[in-house]
């Protein structure tokens, strides 16, 4: 039986939570109305909040001055890049070790978690030397690969986790059907293996979209992806919170999207199963 | 069953992934330890050689054994740097943890369009870092224009210049507001796992809430909040861009992190950077030792 709640309990606890929920989101929604009024607007006193001549006119300076697509591009290739190459490594590691453990399995899953527990600063100037002295600071390639390194254990870790869940029975009545291996990967395995691939890599995705210590500090300006073109607004000169609004709506829009869709994942993804 | 031919292929197909992190781990490790026993000043000369000098441990650099971290330790920003990291991860762990409990108790109760205030509650954990840092320190915070501002002129007060005047809470609750979603989202997720009829039972029995909470929903959570707590932790020892675009790291907000990151690429000082970075990465395993049995323990069942 389900406890039995009173409408007014219910009402009291709807207003509560909308109202902090609408406290907790303000400073995005302020930045969204922001980033569609003109400069002056956006430093009025008391300020406006739905009321006020709609434009566009800052998207269009942002791109315009600072070429905001080229920045927005170096963001897609980059998490999109290092999700890919991380899964096409991770995949098979994570299917042997939940397919075929063995007594070191264990440790070898929590030595990769301890990789990603080591603080990016303490080995910053040897990555950045390497990069150096391969001729790769400020390219693309660079951070495609170091943001792989730096999520590798957490691809892993979720894969695996998604993989212990296929039950072991359906690989044994596939193997008596007369099923080879082959036929045991591509017809029952994969299919199954499907939706916990793409929470992982959606995951990982936002994950190296929001990265900023690295893009921050192997970047200059070819490479530099939206982090670092935001990072370029902390010494503004002249009105900018309109134009601020507009760049910083560009560059959280999509991911904001992408991460409501992954809400679940998160928790299995960052706690690295230990909460479900 | 796991046939010989199985295992040798289970560790081909594992091969790529630990070879990679093993060097990842090892390459820039073994790099800063032997930097951190070494002068190694390259705007003033000191340089070394690509090819043999990598694999030699650079002996082309002076060797100054334990100097880098004497100094390191010894001089004046290194202590209020540990001050400043604690404040900030113990702030900000202390806000996120009490207001992530409170928020998942009430996320929990019945109500209408629930799916929609968890999206609103998880939207910051979405947003980029230079980006809520920015916000916050433009438009709510500006001493000026700032929202903020316009709201203490309205109430007649003087407005506060807050990443100057009031640095370290300034940047505690732009971290907090980031943070606040993953404890929400966590503590949540363990509550609603919670079974249904001890709490029942315990109503039942006329318990009141308060005792409710502590004596059922509390020791429910440890764990929970154990994990939070320690995965925030080391997310929190390395902040970095929330204060590199805000402050910079003047006003008392410069973090253990943000110091060695001055002293290896803004100075240029890599040996005394790089012994930093060795007691950065001490200081993090310590906490990781402690998460990783949580992990492990959790591992078995």
């Amino acid at each position: 039986m389900a406890r039995a709640v009173t409408n007014r309990r219910k009402t009291l606890n709807t207003g509560l939570a909308w109202a902090i929920g609408f406290i907790i989101f303000f400073p995005i929604l302020w930045t969204i109305l922001t980033s569609f009024k003109t400069e002056a607007q956006a430093i009025s006193n008391p300020p406006v909040f739905l009321f006020f001549d709609w434009t566009l006119e800052n998207y269009a300076i942002v791109q315009e001055r600072s070429n905001y697509v080229r920045f927005l591009w170096n963001s897609v290739i980059i998490a999109g890049g290092s999700t890919i190459l991380g899964i096409i490594i991770a995949v098979p590691a994570a299917w042997s070790m939940a397919f075929v453990p063995s007594k070191r399995t264990k440790d070898i899953l929590l030595w990769m978690l301890s990789t990603k527990m080591l603080p990016a600063v303490g080995v910053l100037y040897p990555i950045y030397l390497i990069c150096v002295e391969l001729g790769v600071l400020d390219s693309r390639i660079a951070l495609v690969v170091v943001m792989m390194l730096i999520n590798l254990p957490i691809i892993v870790w979720m894969l695996y986790t998604y993989f212990r869940e296929i039950p072991g029975e359906i690989l044994e009545a596939a193997r008596m059907d007369g099923a080879g291996l082959k036929e045991e990967v591509l017809y029952v395995l994969t299919p199954m293996a499907i939706p916990g691939i793409a929470s992982t890599v959606l995951l990982n995705f936002i994950l190296a979209w929001n990265e900023a210590f690295w893009t921050l500090n192997l970047t200059a300006v070819n490479a530099a992806p939206l982090t670092a073109f935001i990072a370029s607004y902390s010494s503004p000169e002249g009105l900018f919170f309109a134009k601020l609004s507009a760049a910083s709506t560009m560059a959280i829009a999509p991911i904001l999207i992408m991460g409501w869709f992954s809400q679940k994942q998160l928790v299995r993804g960052l706690t690295f199963g230990a909460v479900k | 069953m796991a046939t010989k031919a199985s295992r040798s292929a289970a560790r081909l197909m594992m091969a790529p992934a630990v070879v990679l992190l093993l060097g990842w781990m090892l390459i820039p490790l073994i790099l800063t330890l032997t930097f951190s026993f070494k002068k190694f000043l390259p705007l003033r000369g000191d340089q070394i050689e690509s090819g043999w000098d990598w694999f030699t441990f650079f002996p082309s650099l002076d060797w100054v054994g334990f100097e880098n971290y004497g100094r390191f330790i010894g001089s004046s920003s290194f202590w209020p740097a540990v001050q400043t990291t604690l404040v900030i991860v113990l702030g900000v762990l202390f806000i996120t943890v009490v207001l992530g409990i409170l928020l998942a108790l009430l996320l929990d109760q019945p109500m209408w369009g629930q799916g929609v205030v968890r999206i609103l509650v998880i939207a910051p954990f979405f947003v980029m870092p230079t980006v809520s840092a920015l916000v916050w320190k433009n438009m709510f915070m500006d001493p000026v224009n700032g929202l903020f501002a316009h709201l203490w002129r309205f109430f007649g007060a003087e407005p506060i210049a807050w990443l100057s005047e009031a640095s370290l809470p300034s940047i505690i609750m732009i971290v907090s507001w980031q943070w606040l979603p993953f404890a929400t989202l966590i503590l949540l997720t363990a509550i609603q796992s919670l079974d249904g009829e001890q709490l029942e039972a315990a109503e039942m029995d006329g318990a009141p809430p308060l005792k409710r909470f502590w004596f059922i929903i509390l020791p429910h959570l440890s764990r929970a909040v154990t994990i939070v707590i320690l995965i925030q932790t080391i997310f929190l020892l390395s902040v970095f861009a929330e204060i590199f675009v805000t402050t910079g790291g003047a006003f008392g907000t410069r973090t253990l992190t943000y110091l060695i990151f001055q002293r290896v690429l803004e100075s240029q000082n890599v040996g005394l950077g790089s012994a930093g970075g060795v007691y950065a990465i001490i200081l993090a395993n310590i906490v990781a030792i402690f998460l990783m049995r949580i992990v492990g323990k959790n591992l078995d069942t």
